[in-house]
């Protein structure tokens, strides 16, 4: 097996020879050590690198990729299943050339940052980036050409001749040179542009930069008008015409006949390069292989050789003429780039190679990833017997979607594809989504509704925990008992309503009133928020002046135990200013519940811990308690007593 | 293909461990120089050393944190034969403006009699709960009762191995399809015990971790082990560092009813596993999404693996110092690359 190139890390090795290494998100630490060693070594380790493969992703305008495109794929899963498959179809085509258009854009911003910037490396970077977009977009057009259309014979090769048009434009450059120059026709590349158009099959435009040549020389224009006459007079297909392919057929074998007949009568044998040209349209195979400047590529070649020797190519019979073509054309020492390996795969129609060749070319899953998504919605995967073929396409978008987590934006857009994995794209999610930095209380919510969104719920807890756990930390109190309510954490509630009491005791009023006073429902989380929110309304009450409610709630906070213990005294307490109005706020029943709270509360232990001073406090509050119930009683009875007239 | 950026680590001596924080935004390191140092990703994406001090009283070998549920927590492991937990206290501002933070020593284990030689939290859906492993065979797994009080830790389970561990891993699956299981690696060179890798499971009936496995094929000393994520499969996968890196595949087999009382058998298929490093293989660990292997071996490589949707396993990368001095840069540089066979691709 083949050893992979080793990416050596600068400023490591020279002291300890081992590597350690942790895992981060989207990234490797690496560092120096030696784990044969134990105990302590002079040579320290000096650094620790953090490793990362060069991804696009990092890339501002490749940005603009991933999120258009996003929008593509998400209204591609929207397709329905029951539109019927001809009227899909179309659908399918118009989603491919919308991917295509973002990729075109996407080369333009590169091309045209490569041209402004200042900086060398950053423009060649834009270069390299700009290249792998243009095969990226030549091999996606072409599966478009072949797959998703699937264009039948006579068709089929009108699309690759659009295909390789729209990848070689430097021809319409040269042509506009030339028209534009004083005197075309003696232009040094006036005869390129006019083969390079025939050999693009671009017959009116060949004779319109041919009639250039015909204005000038009288004595020889017969022979131009022969030629014009050819080119004129080509056949070609059309395929919403009522022609049938086998009538074009024959149609075309009597012009190429023609073609050839004035070969053979050496009718341009005054003219070297009208010579050329009637060989060319004759498909002579030979001459088309000297024009190899002029095609730069194998699949120039392949599309022309078929366009003057078997237009009517049906798809099958492809894959011969792309190896013979691409065998013929790179000859017998070169040997094929990854590309060229692709594009012939793609004519093979065979899917699965491009997939897997594209996946290794490719250092960014988005080109994979989509396509395979695409092909996967026309249904071509499963017809090629791949038993795995919607799990191939699940596992690129999963591939996909898990690189573009680690991104701070971009990971919202890793969501929607996790949505459409049906096996696995559930539980990625949940397991990615719960590492994303909650660095600010929005960016948490965005990922809590995301979650809650989805029914994720240990992944709600979870964020709410550590977001209460954080603002508890920071002494944020009202912070963390609303994320706390959020977790539905019933026992950190009980922690946090515990330190709101703790707090009130110190400092003698509540903080968050907001938060308290809305707490609606929620208090039922536990029994320390009940008693807590209770509470507070206790104190609103009073303030409201609303005494005998507020003298029932506080009755009730310690007769139906929602109190704690600990806070009886203090709720009693609270009892006195209420017992010290003018008017009878407690009843007499409410005041016997009162008293009978205070002895209870007394006959229980002793608080051992309690210096002779507190124990002094203590009992002089109860003192002050017992007198003051004493004479409500009184009062209550006399106002119970007495009838109101 | 990888580009790097260096950070000065200003230990004084051998770095042992490094550990992410959950969200990616702290690290933690520690070093034979006794002290463990605490770092902080900025917003400008620049790591700086937010705290550092002195730990053990012997080389540090292992660093990790819990999860942020329970606060921002570290636990450290060392050949001082003690395990400690650390955490953090927010501190003055104007040591927030300095950017410095404080740790607070809560606890220290000492119930080992030799070194420690590593640390782990069990996963969180457990509690909060720590997990030592040392030189003189025994697993220990301690659990904070209160998460609010971290000084309160109590011994919950001694497992004796009879051989010396050197490390330990815990399946972070919450499924409540299986229990607590966690695996031992040996180091021991021991030939009467032959299997160096023990799985131990907890048993809810007798509340107490019971062998389950041991997998005998691996009779060379372990040296780091680590469980892949879980990813809704219906059995484990185990990766371990040995004289190679193995990677296991655990299946549960079905309970017999008769039988529901002992741990789970397990059926023991080998994945994958690569001798590329051509040496020991020193560390293991799996990516986030479990679709990485990443290993480092004497060859001084560290070695990327991943498996495609056929299930086969190749290397995806190779890394290497160049050998060179500190650089000092501090920018993100690309990688140079060389070949390392010399047979030419025809």
């Amino acid at each position: 097996m083949e050893e992979l190139q080793q990416n050596l890390i600068p400023g490591a090795g020279f002291y300890q020879k081992h590597l350690g290494f942790e895992w981060g998100p989207g990234d490797l630490i690496v560092y120096e050590t030696n784990y044969k060693l134990q105990g302590p070594r002079s040579a320290g380790s000096p650094s620790v690198h953090i490793v990362r493969r060069d991804e696009d992703i990092c890339s501002p305008i490749l940005r603009k990729l991933f999120s258009e495109s996003h929008l593509i794929f998400v209204g591609l899963q929207k397709i329905k299943e029951d539109v019927p498959s001809k009227n899909k179809k179309s659908q399918f085509v118009s989603i491919s050339k919308n991917y295509r258009s973002v990729i075109r854009a996407c080369m333009e911003e590169l091309q045209q940052n490569a041209v402004s910037t200042q900086s060398g490396s950053l423009a060649s970077q834009y270069g390299d980036q700009v290249s792998i977009l243009l095969a990226i977009e030549l091999i996606w057009n072409l599966c478009e050409v072949l797959f998703i259309d699937a264009a039948p014979a006579g068709s089929l090769l009108l699309q690759l001749l659009d295909w390789v048009r729209l990848h070689k434009s430097d021809v319409d450059a040269k042509a506009r040179e030339v028209l534009q120059s004083d005197s075309p026709a003696q232009h040094q590349s006036y005869w390129d542009v006019v083969i390079s158009l025939v050999l693009q099959g671009r017959t009116d435009e060949a004779r319109q930069v041919l009639s250039k040549q015909a204005s000038l020389r009288a004595e020889s224009s017969s022979v131009f008008k022969r030629m014009d006459g050819l080119l004129q007079t080509m056949p070609i297909f059309n395929p919403t015409g009522t022609q049938t392919l086998t009538e074009f057929e024959v149609k075309w074998r009597h012009w190429h006949e023609e073609c050839d007949r004035c070969l053979q009568d050496n009718t341009f044998a005054s003219n070297r390069h009208l010579e050329t040209i009637c060989k060319i349209l004759v498909g002579d195979e030979d001459t088309l292989l000297e024009q190899k400047e002029l095609l730069s590529t194998w699949y120039h070649f392949l599309v022309t050789r078929l366009l003057f020797t078997h237009p009517t190519i049906k798809p099958p019979d492809l894959h011969y003429y792309a190896q013979s073509s691409m065998n013929m054309f790179l000859g017998p020492r070169a040997s094929p780039e990854p590309l060229d390996i692709i594009l012939l795969s793609a004519f093979e129609f065979d899917l699965h190679q491009v997939i897997k060749d594209c996946s290794i070319a490719l250092n960014n899953w988005w080109f994979v990833a989509h396509l395979t998504d695409l092909l996967d919605h026309c249904k071509l995967l499963q017809s090629h017997n791949l038993h795995f073929g919607s799990n191939l396409r699940e596992f690129l978008v999963l591939e996909y979607a898990s690189g573009l987590f680690t991104h701070h934006s971009l990971w919202q857009l890793a969501v929607d594809y996790f949505d459409h994995c049906p096996e696995f794209g559930r539980v990625y999610l949940e397991l990615q989504i719960e590492r994303v930095p909650l660095d600010t209380e929005r960016k948490a919510i965005k990922v809590l509704r995301i979650c809650e969104d989805r029914q994720m719920s240990e992944q709600v807890r979870s964020i709410c925990k550590i977001m209460a756990k954080r603002a508890l930390r920071n002494n944020r109190l009202g912070s963390a008992l609303s994320w706390t309510i959020r977790a539905k954490d019933a026992a950190f509630a009980t922690l946090i309503s515990e330190r709101f009491l703790q707090d009130y005791s110190n400092k003698g009023s509540f903080t968050d009133l907001d938060l308290l006073d809305n707490l609606g429902p929620a208090m039922l989380l536990s029994d320390s928020l009940t008693f807590l929110g209770k509470y507070r309304e206790f104190h609103r009450l009073y303030g409201e002046k609303r005494f005998s409610e507020a003298a029932r709630l506080l009755l009730s906070l310690m007769t139906a135990k929602i109190a704690p213990r600990s806070l009886w005294m203090t709720l009693l307490t609270d009892a006195l200013p209420l017992l010290e109005q003018k008017e009878v706020i407690f009843s007499v029943d409410q005041t016997y519940e009162l008293m009978s709270c205070l002895e209870e509360l007394n006959s229980g232990t002793k608080h051992s811990n309690l210096t002779d001073q507190d124990e002094d406090i203590e009992s002089t509050k109860t003192e002050l308690l017992r007198l003051a119930l004493a004479r409500n009683l009184t009062m209550a009875i006399v106002k119970e007593g007495t009838i109101e007239t | 293909m990888f580009v790097a950026k260096s950070i000065a680590a200003d230990h004084k001596d051998l770095i042992h461990d490094v550990s992410y924080d959950f969200h990616g935004r702290r690290m933690a390191t520690c070093s034979s120089d006794q002290s463990v140092k605490v770092w902080d990703k900025g917003d400008d994406g620049e790591w700086h050393c937010t705290a550092s001090w002195k730990t053990h009283s012997g080389s540090v070998w292992r660093v990790t944190w819990a999860h942020p549920e329970f606060g921002q927590v570290l636990a450290s492991c060392s050949f001082d034969r003690t395990a400690a937990v650390w955490e953090e206290i927010v501190g003055e501002s104007n040591d927030k403006q300095r950017g410095q933070s404080h740790w607070i020593k809560r606890t220290t284990l000492v119930d080992s009699r030799t070194s420690v030689t590593d640390v782990k939290f069990a996963p969180k859906h457990m509690g909060l709960m720590l997990t030592t492993c040392s030189a003189d065979g025994v697993v220990r797994i301690y659990e904070a009762p209160d998460v609010m009080n971290l000084s309160q830790w109590s011994l919950q389970h001694e497992i004796s191995c009879k051989l010396s561990c050197s490390c330990i891993s815990w399946n972070p699956s919450s499924s409540r399809a299986h229990p607590p299981m966690i695996a031992v690696g040996s180091d021991d060179s021991n030939i009467t015990y032959s299997g160096k890798v023990q799985i131990y499971e907890y048993n809810e009936n007798t509340r107490k971790y019971a062998k389950a496995e041991t997998l005998m094929t691996v009779t060379d000393p372990v040296h780091d082990i680590t469980f892949a994520p879980n990813l809704g499969r219906s059995f484990h996968v185990l990766a371990i560092a040995t004289k190679d890196v193995r990677i296991f595949k655990l299946i549960p087999m079905r309970r017999e009813s008769a039988n529901s009382s002992g741990p789970t058998k397990f059926e023991v298929q080998v994945m994958a596993q690569f001798d590329s490093h051509n040496s020991q293989v020193w560390r293991v660990s799996w990516n986030i999404t479990s679709t990485l292997l990443a290993s480092s071996g004497d060859d001084g490589c560290v070695r990327l693996w991943k498996a495609n949707y056929m299930d086969n396993w190749k290397c995806t990368g190779i890394l290497r110092g160049d050998g060179s001095p500190v650089n000092g840069s501090g920018h993100a540089a690309a990688l140079s690359q060389i070949r390392s066979s010399l047979r030419e691709s025809s």
